[in-house]
């Protein structure tokens, strides 16, 4: 199983990766499999840039992860998806995959992910160091969603 | 100016934690190349021709006496003794070293300075005028909305890796001076049916490589919905703007194609779910943002007799007057005037500031203009609110320095962008060829007699030098391997923005000079009495222009 950071520890994935091939048990869907699923119910699902959080809106209370590739780092649309799927009341795992860098770490949480699945596993113990670097924030977000303005003593 | 708190310093403290590790990191071989690359830019960190360039913020240009003194010891510690202001009232250092970087930002940070998102692609420094405040033709003073938004858009975690830089400008005054047609967001600060102030907004303004004016989206927005609605744009363009070719990738080209109605839509779609949520901004914090841009202590100061006496003194010293004429403009408050010191002296590079020109601008103003100085985008200084009965004596210090060049809004006051001699992006030289031109029309009589000139010049593409928007535009091309320059006319920052249009084939170095010439005199055989040059432009066409700069000589 891959290796994973999940809610600040790390640990073994749940769940196998995409398989563009089959649509095999255990494994995340591509959007395009999932979008063929009669029963949605406990679904995990994959979005790549592009494809936008539209399609799930409907199901976010059936489905247990959305994945969001991240194919190169510097492509920041997933950080908008993960912060909309919170919004408008995704619970389930929010997990970031591919390429993203360890010093991503803290926007990607700060948007709402809780799981950091990197391609390159030797990046697990720094991302986790980086996870919070900093004591507070300015905007809203996914885990403060007051803005610093209305908490400023 | 606005005063950090607790909380503004230990994130700014634990920023410069952040990219000292990162630095580390990179040093040691643990941060590729790649990674870095972003991480150092949205800390201001480029890496230049000769040596890395670092650009500090300065928000909305606004700078106190501190905060000069602290960078002319960093010009010193770290730097060859100068720094350059660049045309988004950014400085810049020309010549710091990587390893050095951390330890320069730890010195900015005790004087609440940093050079955070002052590149990247991300949201990049709001700007706005530089006489916000004491202008005689303002609503409203926009820096209280200038510093809201940099603090939402300050590390803002959805936001730091969008398509392309995004840039904000705010302005609140009849004339526009913060050039709000020419970023991806321009805010106007305009009162609605019933006279309640909000903003006016524009989008997909920019230059660079495709020119565009901004278009309207919203023609009168609440305040207190300002940064949802911020924020329903740049979710739009950060999921919708293009990725595939870094030159269609502002927000301009995503406008462009989606058409203005569309992208609209798109955008109050988004701001349906934002809207009236946590990001709503508070009648407190908009008080709270106010409350540092109060009015300084100004003396109760007889107008009338304060302008009299300056009027003697001008007429008993004709070369002070000159400059009083030139180099000062009206204040809100009677007796007071603001001061435009020049950094466009003949035989200096156009926007550079060394160390004791920053020192003493400090004590300057700390002893006329409240401790307080701002940066200008046409890269000059501003002291904004100077007692008229202090101007000659101000005027005596600025002199020997170097900074009381009387040229503000004429010729020689140049925009130049560092070009080819600093910068790695840039095709040509930009420096000498503003030099060229401040030695061939150094004489003062022919500048005034040409009347306000607005000449932008950039050394690529990339128009730092707003040459679109310049009355004359020069922009620094490469011709198989050979530095060329086009030149283009008709260019305005004003309310009534316009892009300018190129003129025809572009020119050698060395004829610049005299390709301006031709311009200039073209301009002086035509235009009506007293006609400025973008209205003689207007009227005639680019034709006349054309006709004399390529005519055969025989």
């Amino acid at each position: 199983m891959p290796r994973l950071i999940k809610n600040g520890v790390i640990t073994d994935s749940d769940w196998l990766p995409v398989n563009p091939d089959q649509q095999a048990q255990g494994h995340i869907l591509s959007l395009e499999q999932w979008q063929a699923l009669e029963n949605k119910q406990g679904s995990a699902v994959q979005l790549e840039p592009g494809d936008g959080v539209t399609t799930l809106l409907n199901h976010l209370d059936e489905i247990a992860l959305v994945a969001v590739n991240f194919p190169v780092f510097t492509d920041g649309r997933g950080f908008s998806y993960g912060r909309e799927l919170r919004e408008r009341g995704f619970e389930g795992e929010l997990r970031a995959v591919g390429e993203f860098i360890r010093d991503q770490a803290n926007y990607l949480h700060r948007c709402g992910f809780d799981a950091l699945q990197f391609t390159d596993e030797h990046q697990l113990e720094t991302a986790l160091s980086l996870l919070q670097p900093f004591s507070d924030s300015y905007q809203a977000d996914i885990r403060q969603p007051l803005p610093l303005f209305r908490r400023r003593g | 100016m606005y005063v950090y708190d607790q909380y503004d310093q230990t994130m700014l403290d634990e920023r410069v934690e952040q990219f000292r590790d990162q630095t580390r990191r990179y040093l040691a071989g643990d941060l590729s190349e790649a990674e870095f690359l972003p991480l150092r830019l949205q800390n201001g960190l480029y890496v230049q021709r000769l040596a890395p360039m670092l650009r500090i913020a300065v928000p909305y240009g606004l700078l106190n006496a501190r905060q000069l003194r602290k960078l002319a010891e960093i010009t010193r510690n770290y730097d060859k003794g100068y720094a350059h202001i660049s045309t988004r009232q950014n400085i810049q250092l020309n010549w710091p070293r990587l390893e050095d970087v951390p330890d320069i930002l730890a010195d900015l940070a005790s004087v609440e300075m940093h050079a955070i998102q002052t590149s990247g692609n991300c949201i990049r420094n709001t700007t706005t005028d530089q006489f916000a405040g004491v202008a005689t033709d303002e609503l409203e003073d926009p820096r209280p909305y200038c510093e809201i938004i940099r603090q939402w858009s300050t590390l803002h975690p959805e936001f730091a890796f969008l398509p392309r830089k995004f840039k904000v400008a705010v302005c609140g005054t009849a004339e526009d001076r913060a050039a709000i047609h020419a970023h991806d967001i321009g805010l106007e600060l305009i009162p609605n049916s019933e006279g309640i102030v909000g903003f006016k907004v524009l989008v997909g303004g920019g230059l660079g490589r495709t020119p565009v004016i901004g278009s309207e989206i919203c023609d009168w927005l609440d305040k207190k919905h300002l940064l949802t609605y911020l924020e329903a744009i740049l979710r739009v363009y950060n999921q919708h703007g293009r990725r595939d070719n870094k030159y269609k990738a502002r927000i301009k080209i995503l406008v462009r194609a989606m058409g203005v109605e569309a992208f609209r839509e798109a955008v109050e779609a988004e701001w349906q779910a934002l809207k009236d949520g946590p990001s709503t901004l508070t009648d407190e914090e908009i008080a709270r943002a106010r409350s540092f841009f109060t009015e300084p202590d100004y003396q109760q100061i007889d107008a009338t007799a304060s302008a009299q006496t300056l009027q003697s003194a001008c007429e008993a010293d004709p070369i002070f007057g000159n400059w009083v004429k030139r180099n000062t403009v009206e204040h809100r408050v009677p007796g007071y005037r603001a001061v435009t010191l020049s950094l466009k002296a003949t035989g200096y590079v156009p926007g550079d500031i060394n160390d004791g020109q920053l020192d003493l601008l400090a004590d300057l103003a700390d002893r006329y203009s409240f401790g307080e100085v701002r940066s200008t985008h046409q890269q000059n200084m501003v002291l904004a609110d100077v007692a008229m009965a202090d101007l000659h004596e101000l005027w005596q210090r600025l002199q020997p320095a170097g900074l009381a060049t009387p040229n503000i809004g004429y010729l020689t006051d140049m925009i130049c962008c560092p070009g080819g001699d600093y910068c790695s992006l840039a095709n040509a030289k930009s420096i000498p060829v503003a030099e060229a031109i401040q030695n061939r029309f150094e004489d003062l009589d022919y500048m005034y007699d040409l009347g306000p000139l607005e000449v932008n010049i950039s050394g690529c593409m990339n128009a730092c030098g707003h040459h679109h928007i310049g009355h004359i535009g020069i922009l620094g091309v490469d011709k198989k391997g050979e530095e060329f320059y086009q030149v283009c006319l008709g260019g305005s920052q004003s309310k009534q923005a316009s892009i300018g249009k190129i003129l025809g084939p572009s020119f050698r170095q060395e004829d610049m000079p005299d390709v301006m010439d031709k311009i200039l005199s073209t301009y002086l055989s035509l235009r009506n009495e007293e006609e400025p040059f973008l209205e003689m432009y207007q009227r005639v066409g680019i034709d006349p222009f054309k006709e004399r700069v390529y005519a055969k000589a025989d």
